[in-house]
């Protein structure tokens, strides 16, 4: 093959059997041993953070992704991503469909990855300075270039729709914040009511689900796309679920139509 | 040949006969020169082609037009439409959004599926009839054997789409094949033998109409990729217009958990 049809990567890398080009022998993960060394020892969030980093993290790290992990594997079946996998479910879609529609839906700038990507880089951006975290969430996006994302309509990490801090936030944030002991989680803990005054708005679980990655050393991408694959259990049992329940026991939400023809009056 | 010698023989190649593009230059599709030779072409007969290899009349393509206008529903209550409109309210992309809803389409109960199922259900049926079955004997060991689609109907067995369709078909000529006729012939066996909930559905016309085109199962099931496609879009676009979140907000209480009591993790016993 030509040099310019090779597949360039830093993450991996396999040796063919002897008798077949395209059977593998041996695959390495950042150097690491997959089937020979990993497959039974690394733990599921190690592999994880490999993929995405090039150094293996460390215990303490380990235990904070596991516990972020546990947190957001299922956003519940009010949230809209799992909505639309349920959506799939009662229809009969295929499990690709109904998974979909949860990396879809839950993809945006409203509790979605893209959600996480604008807090981690407002992470970046801020860090732990509450100064700038008041000009960031106060600035006028209004000039903001045209993207495919719809504008940013709240701070990022924080519920637009809350009134207080939820019980199930505060104890996430505690938990992660005692088992990473690292910068945002233990600052978040310490000046979250000044923060939360100054945007106006309660924190959600993605601002710690942000936190958390930032602390981890991912970029907004890497967190953005983990947060996908990271919420998507959730997603999967309830449209296995709903699929069971089928159609009729799904909500068919009654209509106001306010642009009906029948009912139109001609002046 | 085959195995990893086979596979070599394909590494670092594409052979096809379907088309190519040569970026600065030209683009060929099936054969044709794009530019030169199909850029007028509307773009459903163009899809047509691209799947079957095979043109078709201009009232086929306008039979095969209101296939997909008559069943474009902007509701965003049914299951398809509801992931485009979430997508939406949640300020997804429109093209993330759309893109699922189509993925949700290939459902078993509706869209994709049924109309895959119904046109070989037809097909079957036409050569167990041509080799001297009764069709009501090939209709009740398909009821023994497994579900028939494109007959009964999630929410309201009846079709209001069908009197459309039929009357489209008619416009164009198009109302005599002998599986349009049949579908007509299945629902009033199914009726006859006491089913009054398996009235003809949108998947069993459309499939009845396509299989008299000559379409394969796999190709009507492709031509059905964007069926619903055109209710879609206004779904997003008004769900993006809501305030975030304010689409089939559900509170808590909404659950109705049917799951065991509460325990404790700690205590769990293994």
């Amino acid at each position: 093959m030509s040099a310019k049809n090779l597949i360039h990567t830093r993450i991996w890398r396999e040796e063919p059997e002897p008798d077949n080009p395209f059977a593998t022998s041996a695959a390495y993960c950042r150097g690491y041993d997959v089937f020979g060394e990993m497959v039974g020892q690394a733990r599921w969030v190690e592999m994880l953070y490999l993929l995405f980093r090039s150094e293996a993290l460390t215990v303490a790290q380990a235990d904070l992704l596991e516990a972020l992990a546990v947190a957001v594997a299922n956003p519940g079946p009010r949230d809209a991503s799992v909505h639309a996998a349920m959506c799939g479910g009662v229809g009969g879609s295929s499990a690709a469909a109904s998974l979909i529609a949860a990396l879809s839906v839950g993809a945006g700038r409203f509790r979605g990855a893209r959600e996480i990507f604008d807090a981690m880089t407002a992470w970046d951006y801020c860090g732990t300075d509450m100064d700038a975290w008041d000009a960031y969430c106060h600035r006028d996006t209004q000039g903001d270039k045209v993207d495919t994302w719809p504008k940013r309509e709240h701070a990022p990490g924080f519920d637009p729709h809350g009134i207080s801090t939820a019980t199930s936030v505060l104890q996430m944030l505690g938990t992660l914040a005692r088992i990473g002991a690292s910068p945002r989680l233990s600052w978040l803990v310490l000046q979250r009511r000044q923060l939360e005054k100054i945007v106006g708005l309660p924190l959600d679980i993605c601002g710690v689900a942000a936190a958390t990655f930032s602390d981890l050393g991912f970029n907004p991408n890497q967190g953005e796309m983990l947060y996908l694959l990271l919420r998507l259990p959730g997603a999967a049992a309830h449209a296995l679920e709903q699929e069971d329940y089928g159609y009729k026991r799904f909500p068919f939400y009654p209509v106001e139509l306010e642009d009906d023809p029948n009912i139109k009056v001609t002046p | 040949m085959k195995g990893p010698k086979f596979l070599a023989e394909q590494v670092g190649i594409l052979r096809t006969k379907v088309g190519a593009c040569w970026p600065g230059t030209r683009a060929v599709f099936r054969g044709h020169d794009l530019h030169q030779d199909l850029r007028n072409a509307d773009w459903l007969e163009l899809y047509l082609f691209g799947i079957t290899g095979r043109r078709f009349t201009p009232q086929q393509v306008k039979l095969l037009h209101g296939i997909w206008v008559i069943t474009s529903y902007p509701d965003a209550r049914i299951w398809n439409n509801r992931v485009a409109a979430l997508a939406g309210n949640s300020r997804s992309s429109p093209v993330l959004g759309v893109a699922a809803a189509l993925a949700i389409s290939e459902a078993r109960i509706y869209g994709g599926g049924p109309g895959l199922r119904s046109i070989d259900f037809f097909q079957r049926a036409g050569q167990a009839v041509a080799a001297g079955q009764e069709l009501r004997d090939f209709i009740t060991q398909e009821l023994k054997s497994c579900y028939i689609y494109g007959y009964g109907r999630p929410i309201n067995s009846r079709d209001e789409r069908l009197h459309w369709l039929a009357e489209l078909a008619k416009e164009q000529g198009l109302d005599q094949g002998r599986y349009f006729n049949m579908a007509f012939e299945v629902e009033k066996i199914l009726l006859g033998m006491g089913k009054p909930n398996l009235l003809m559905n949108y998947a069993g016309m459309i499939s009845a109409l396509g299989a008299d085109l000559g379409l394969t199962p796999r190709e009507f099931h492709i031509f059905l990729l964007p069926m619903f496609l055109a209710g879609m879009p206004p779904c997003w676009v008004e769900a993006a217009e809501k305030p975030e979140g304010a689409l089939f907000p559900t509170p808590c209480n909404d659950i109705a958990y049917e799951g065991e009591a509460t325990r404790s993790w700690r205590g769990r016993v293994f």
